[in-house]
């Protein structure tokens, strides 16, 4: 496992693709907080967080799409696949590298909080709580993009299904206001990963929530090993 | 089983839908044998391959590898191979050290990592490269370094599916010889589908058809089979009617054919001959006694190609239908 994280951490940045999530997510996440914060005179920061997730849904897929798709396609998954690990340890060696990835990148980005603390009177614990919370989506999201790369051999198939899939995910539970049907929403807002956030926004820890994530991030894993067990005995 | 066999094939099937992919392979391979898994595209030579090195799951069989059964352990399994896919499996964006460190890594190699791999490099001759990028190799190069991949661990058995394809004849040539020095170190397996290849460096031939073994036999037992078989071409002075009656009056010689060529004012002949050199003399004898000129023999054709072809031939006409249903016990 710790040779392939290291091989995709490395992987990130020997092509552009490291440099690029970092300074599009940096400079995305920057104008986002002046314009919540700077130029809107308010020292609220919950409005960062509410639309920071729609940033994820654009740069995570740039961190997971050519993950396993690339290896399928110059066939290097041979490799990793006859070598003496196992799927489980490929699988979070590729995750645990995107998510170091991501990670590292929003908590450089959150160091603006701190400045603007000493401007203003800022509750810290809700900035932890959302700093948390934008953690979680983002471990999701990415095993969401590992499972649609392990899908296709096409780095952009795998780029762009994911970006719908996790838009969908995003933003199903907003459906709810034109729809009248009980289970239906009941359904939509199960699945919503937005209105679940809207809580940690607000200031509530929503445990719920947190186990919500962790659980789509583990589902979505599981998948993925399972694309490869399957594709084994085909 | 018998305990000098390194790897033990039994029964193996592969199915994909209806189509038999492999269908009842058994075979046997000892310790330190060079083995050439040989057949045409698509006769299961990689899906074998794919098999024992646990990159795919049998539908049914089992094999066991120095006594490790895939079934029990196939983890276990992998750390006792090296392979080498067909397309050697290596990452473009890295430098040929980095590239070994994290295969050395990858495999959990306990061996002391800077002699292991420079032996390594020094073995398969890489030293020239090792800082370059990948991406940046001649296909030879990175052949190379897929055979180097293949080595780390210094695993009991080495796979290679293809190795000499794509290369230029110098290079082929190399290849043979790394491969032929592993031997008795290592159990080797290869796969091709060029006769000769077979024949320059293996010890054992294991012939797959359709995904059917049609032959399991030494080298030397096959190019005697071969002997049976082999054509000629005679370029001789003299009247064509009467060179072919001197060519077919030679007991040995099966078929004797003018090709329509000429070599000087010689007409070219294709014979077809058994017994090997006893009937090749003869054969100068009869046209010296006729008064007629030999002025070139040379090996024609693949004569390989054509025994393949046989033993193709025979193990269809045996009533065998290879591909299509399972048959147990059903192996030549």
């Amino acid at each position: 496992m710790t040779a392939v994280y290291r091989r995709e951490i490395g992987s990130y940045f020997k092509t552009p693709i490291g440099y690029v999530f970092i300074a599009v997510f940096l400079a995305l996440s920057g104008a986002l907080f002046a314009a919540t914060t700077l130029f809107s005179m308010s020292a609220d920061v919950t409005k960062y967080f509410s639309y920071i997730v729609f940033l994820y849904v654009l740069l995570i897929p740039l961190l997971t799409m050519k993950s396993f798709s690339e290896e399928r396609k110059t066939r290097t998954e041979q490799l990793l696949l006859t070598a003496p690990i196992s799927l489980f340890g490929m699988v979070m060696g590729k995750f645990l590298a995107a998510l170091t990835l991501f990670a590292g990148c929003q908590l450089l980005a959150s160091a603006s909080f701190f400045i603007l603390g000493i401007y203003a009177d800022l509750k810290v614990a809700v900035i932890f709580g959302n700093i948390l919370a934008a953690l979680l989506v983002g471990i999701a999201f990415i095993a969401v993009g590992l499972f649609v790369s392990a899908l296709t051999e096409n780095q952009l198939t795998a780029a762009v299904a994911t970006v719908g899939i996790l838009l969908v995910f995003l933003l199903i539970g907003q459906l709810n206001q034109f729809i009248n049907v009980r289970w239906i929403r009941f359904i939509f807002s199960c699945v919503s990963v937005w209105s679940r956030f809207q809580n940690f926004t607000q200031g509530v820890f929503d445990l719920a929530a947190l186990f919500y994530y962790l659980s789509v991030a583990a589902v979505f894993l599981f998948l993925t090993i399972r694309v490869y067990d399957r594709r084994r005995y085909n | 089983m018998p305990q000098e066999d390194m790897i033990t094939v039994e029964h193996l099937i592969k199915r994909y839908g209806n189509y038999y992919a492999l269908n009842d392979v058994s075979f046997e391979i000892g310790d330190g044998e060079i083995v050439g898994l040989l057949g045409p595209n698509g006769a299961g030579k990689s899906t074998t391959m794919n098999i024992l090195t646990g990159y795919l799951a049998p539908t049914a069989g089992d094999i066991t590898i120095d006594g490790v059964r895939l079934s029990d352990d196939p983890a276990g399994i992998r750390r006792l191979i090296g392979y080498l896919p067909e397309m050697p499996p290596v990452y473009p964006d890295m430098t040929v050290d980095e590239y070994l460190n994290f295969v050395y890594d990858l495999k959990g190699c306990k061996l002391p990592r800077k002699e292991h791999l420079d032996e390594i490099c020094s073995v398969v001759r890489l030293g020239d490269v090792r800082h370059r990028l990948i991406r940046n190799l001649s296909k030879g190069y990175r052949q190379r370094v897929g055979i180097a991949q293949a080595l780390i661990g210094d695993p009991k058995v080495i796979i290679f599916d293809e190795p000499t394809v794509g290369l230029d004849p110098k290079q082929i040539l190399e290849v043979r010889n790394l491969i032929r020095s592993l031997g008795g170190k290592h159990t080797v397996i290869l796969s091709t589908h060029i006769l000769a290849e077979v024949q320059a460096v293996c010890e054992k031939i294991v012939i797959i058809h359709r995904g059917s073994i049609i032959a399991c036999e030494k080298t030397d037992e096959l190019s005697r089979v071969m002997e049976d078989n082999a054509h000629y071409r005679y370029a001789v002075c003299g009247a064509q009617k009467d060179v072919l009656a001197a060519l077919r009056s030679v007991r040995g010689v099966r078929a004797a054919e003018p090709t329509g060529e000429r070599d000087g004012d010689a007409g070219v002949y294709l014979a077809e001959i058994s017994g090997g050199f006893e009937t090749r003399r003869a054969i100068a004898g009869a046209l010296a006694d006729r008064g007629f000129l030999t002025v070139g023999v040379r090996e024609a054709g693949d004569d390989l190609e054509s025994v393949f072809i046989r033993l193709i031939d025979r193990a269809d006409g045996a009533g065998k239908k290879p591909g299509k249903k399972p048959q147990r016990g059903a192996n030549a």
